[in-house]
């Protein structure tokens, strides 16, 4: 099978349910000190609901939503041979916790340059409102080529 | 924010353990990020940081600097070579254009002064 056929294949979404201690382990591993992640109270006189989630909590919740994707076979990504190369993500509306988090996963593009194979996939994350509150470009390199 | 102005200098050093509460709290099990001997069997240095953690300090820079998550409008890195923990990382960025509703800003993170993101661009809104 050549890569172009699979350029634009779709798989099955994922739900993330986000969670206020969830946030907040978050937040703490990466340091984050500002009260909107860490503090009910504080978020709530900020007009948010609860906790908000720092925008890199995308990795979170969309990165279920990846697995099926890397792991395709007819993807065919070598695992042990791929390292993370660039990342994007775009952010709508911020996340709060109570927040339901859908993610579908598209193969946006293969391609080989040298002796790399480079696999990129889209994100596109949208919450219990139907709004889109991330989409995430993730590209991966793998040695050995496409 | 004008071009030119340098985003506050973010510094901060990973602990011995960070790698490990990073994994839950993301829920990336990489041997690679948590284990030191798998870690050299498969050629690299020992553990490595997270690149999404890392990438989620320059995003923090950013959101510092801007006054909240809400600005944060895009995001995009790149990964080079291996971040490594108990050695600090310095995240830097400048202006590098201001439109109406939003900045870009032109940012890298640095360990032993080898930048392990580069070419990172962040757009704020305004």
């Amino acid at each position: 099978m050549t890569v172009d056929v699979l350029i634009g294949k779709t798989y099955a979404p994922t739900t993330y349910a986000v969670g206020r201690e969830k946030v907040r382990e978050y937040a703490l591993a990466v340091g984050e000190t500002d009260p909107l992640y860490l503090d009910v109270e504080a978020a709530r006189t900020a007009g948010h609901r609860d906790v908000v989630a720092p925008p890199m909590f995308a990795a979170v919740y969309s990165a279920p939503a990846l697995g099926p994707a890397i792991f395709d076979p007819e993807v065919g990504i070598d695992f042990a041979l791929m390292v993370h190369g660039g990342q994007e993500f775009r952010w709508g509306p911020l996340v709060v916790a109570g927040d339901e988090i859908t993610t579908t996963v598209a193969v946006k593009d293969i391609t080989r340059r040298d002796a790399l194979g480079f696999y990129v996939f889209e994100s596109v994350s949208t919450n219990q409102d139907a709004h889109t509150v991330c989409v995430g470009t993730w590209t991966n390199i793998v040695r050995g080529g496409a | 924010m004008n071009v030119g102005d340098a985003l506050p200098e973010l510094k901060v050093t990973p602990d011995r353990y960070l790698t490990v509460r990073y994994a839950g709290a993301s829920g990336d099990f990489n041997p690679i990020h948590i284990d030191e001997e798998f870690a050299r069997q498969v050629g690299l240095p020992g553990r490595i940081l997270h690149g999404l953690w890392t990438m989620a300090q320059v995003a923090r820079a950013q959101t510092q600097a801007a006054g909240g998550p809400h600005a944060l409008a895009r995001l995009n890195v790149q990964f080079r070579g291996v971040g490594r923990p108990e050695r600090e990382i310095e995240v830097s960025g400048i202006v590098a254009e201001v439109r109406d509703d939003v900045a870009i800003i032109h940012a890298v993170a640095k360990q032993d002064g080898k930048a392990i993101i580069r070419n990172a661009e962040a757009e704020l809104r305004r």
